[in-house]
């Protein structure tokens, strides 16, 4: 990157509240994540894990508190915009365009990057084919990096779902994205496929310096890729640290096995 | 199939992203295509040209339009006989007003006058989806025919409410009125969607086409990577209409001489429609497919009783000819529900392997 990073955080949530009627999906959460950290957000289910993505993504606007990405306001921007600041999310049940394919797929991921100029595309001409042909060089380096050269003409929809969730992560990393927000990349998966995911992960972050957020139920997932977890219950943060904490942390152990009532 | 694939290696990505990556494919389709302007105008009579050929063309351009918006970009609409009205209307006040006005410019003026109410009528698209929205559509169809027929205006106070086409040439021959052979008439109207089909291609495989089917695909997952759906569908809208719009102007200028609104009525826009569904959505060669099924397959109807020697009424004849023809429809709809663009690329794929299975 050319501009010099600004220091500080790359996300700050502060003191958000997400309601749905009178229900308080998110209550009140803080959070930070550090440039180049993986965090995971972890929960039991209904803990309001993805609705703080959402709230982060610009699907929902918070009731109360703020969002800032790079030290900057962002709480009630739409998504397309949150797109253009550089985050890029994937999707707990993934959210492929299925009747295109996997090339196709990856290559919306480079739209923000590409420039229009209606006549000349209508012609596929000159600056028009050039860029498209740069974005195709572009995507095929992470064709390449998550390994998925042989099924780059496949239709997305007919993949099987270890392979989509790969592709959905393809799209996410087609974007360059500062801050890369994963729902959930492991689930549903096999022993081999989430070993291959989170060598990805790693190899992402490592490679590209791209920050990380995740929520994964797999505390073995958990515990070993990230560098900080961030606990939520009831949509209130009771925990926030380094795994290595917050598996001991008595808040985290109740929340997750239950309280004995006295 | 008489060419392989085996040996044929790509060594660019602009190779690979070629309409027709296959050289064979480029050449057969570029001699289709000059062939297609030489020979039916030397060798198709009159009939040929009129009844079969100029119709094909002119609604192949309108299925192309529609099937930007409905195939690639996920929009179901109805109103593409209003859109078509608009574009021949435009072209009918244009020629009136602005004599000297080059006939080429009059199609493309009228199509953009279509685009202009198309955007206007595609603003609900934003909120509403499928049916609804399809619904919504409808209302374009029927205000805008009540429009025409309503505001004398449109139609220069002809007291018998028809426009009609003028005599106009290009290059010095005459292509559209009264005058215009149906040769002429003929190569107008495959010069224009021989065009406008490239330019749809051009936009469904760059950055415009993957905006649409991202949208049309999962509009979240669009909006999480910076498509942004009002200005995108819009733009469907938009061209979707400009196409639909010039294929109207021709539909008077070109194919029916003079017309009223009736020409222009809901079962145009079921019948694009109908071509859309059956030639395969999201498809430009679908587009075509779907124009010659519709437009050839009552012709063929027609004439078969009378090609098996069967005598009957011609009642009872159109009564049995729209009975098979919806049925078709139906057991398309059933059978190969991605039409038959599909069905081409299942032979091609099968051809493929031939004689083996698999």
């Amino acid at each position: 990157m050319s501009h010099p990073a600004p220091a500080g955080p790359v996300l700050e949530v502060d003191g958000v509240s997400v309601r749905f009627g009178a229900l308080i999906a998110v209550n009140q959460v803080s959070l930070s994540v550090g440039r180049g950290q993986i965090v995971a957000i972890i929960g039991p289910n209904g803990a309001g894990k993805t609705t703080l993505l959402n709230a982060v993504s610009g699907f929902y606007h918070p009731y109360e508190g703020r969002i800032a990405f790079e030290g900057k306001d962002r709480t009630r921007l739409q998504p397309p915009d949150v797109a253009a600041l550089g985050i890029a999310r994937t999707f707990q049940n993934v959210a492929l365009f299925k009747g295109m394919s996997v090339l196709d797929n990856i290559m919306t991921g480079r739209l923000l990057k590409m420039r229009g100029s209606f006549l000349l595309e209508a012609l596929y001409w000159g600056p028009a084919k050039r860029q498209e042909l740069e974005h195709r060089a572009f995507v095929e380096r992470i064709i390449d990096f998550l390994e998925i050269q042989a099924i780059r003409k496949t239709p997305a929809g007919r993949l099987p779902y270890g392979l989509q969730k790969r592709v959905e992560l393809a799209r996410a990393l087609a974007a360059e994205p500062k801050l890369l927000l994963l729902d959930e990349p492991m689930a549903g998966m096999n022993v081999e496929e989430k070993e291959d995911m989170c060598r990805f992960i790693l190899d992402v972050n490592h490679e590209f310096g791209t920050t990380i957020a995740l929520i994964e139920h797999d505390m073995g997932v958990v515990m070993d890729i990230c560098d900080r977890v961030v606990v939520l219950d009831y949509g209130r943060k009771i925990a926030d640290g380094p795994p290595a904490e917050v598996r001991k942390d008595q808040a985290v152990l109740d929340a997750y096995l239950g309280v004995a009532h006295e | 199939m008489i060419y392989r694939e085996a040996g044929r290696f790509k060594t660019s990505y602009a190779s690979d992203q070629a309409i027709f990556p296959i050289v064979q494919d480029r050449v057969f389709v570029r001699a289709a295509v000059v062939a297609a302007f030489v020979v039916p105008p030397l060798v198709a009579g009159d009939y040929w040209l009129q009844a079969i050929l100029i119709p094909f063309l002119i609604y192949a351009l309108a299925a192309i339009g529609l099937n930007l918006l409905t195939g690639y970009a996920g929009q179901l609409s109805l109103g593409t006989g209003g859109f078509m009205a608009v574009g021949a209307y435009s072209a009918f006040k244009l020629t009136t007003a602005f004599p000297r006005l080059s006939i080429i410019a009059v199609f493309l003026l009228s199509g953009l006058a279509a685009a202009a109410i198309g955007l206007l009528f595609g603003i609900p698209s934003l909120r509403i989806k499928g049916f609804y929205l399809a619904v919504a559509t409808l209302a374009a169809q029927f205000f805008l025919i009540w429009l025409f027929n309503k505001v004398a205006w449109f139609t220069n106070y002809a007291s018998s409410g028809t426009i009609t086409a003028p005599d106009r040439t290009v290059l010095g021959v005459t292509v559209t009125g009264p005058n215009a052979t149906a040769a002429a008439r003929y190569v107008m109207a495959l010069a224009f969607v021989t065009v406008f089909a490239l330019v749809a291609k051009n936009l469904v495989r760059g950055r415009i086409g993957r905006s649409w089917m991202a949208i049309r695909d999962r509009d979240i997952a669009a909006e999480i990577i910076g498509v942004r759906p009002l200005r995108t569908k819009l733009l469907a809208f938009g061209i979707s209409s400009f196409y639909c719009g010039v294929a109207g102007a021709e539909l008077v200028f070109l194919y029916l001489g003079s017309a009223e609104t009736l020409a222009f009525d809901i079962n145009q826009s079921f019948l694009v429609l109908f071509m859309v569904i059956i030639g395969g959505l999201g498809s430009v060669l679908g587009s075509f497919l779907g124009a010659a099924f519709i437009i050839l397959l009552p012709i063929f109807l027609t004439r078969l009783p009378h090609s098996l020697g069967l005598i009957m009424s011609v009642a009872l004849q159109k009564q049995i000819e729209l009975m098979i023809f919806g049925g078709l429809i139906l057991f398309f709809l059933i059978v190969e529900p991605h039409g038959l663009a599909r069905l081409w690329q299942i032979g091609k794929e099968k051809l493929r392997l031939w004689p083996f299975p698999h």
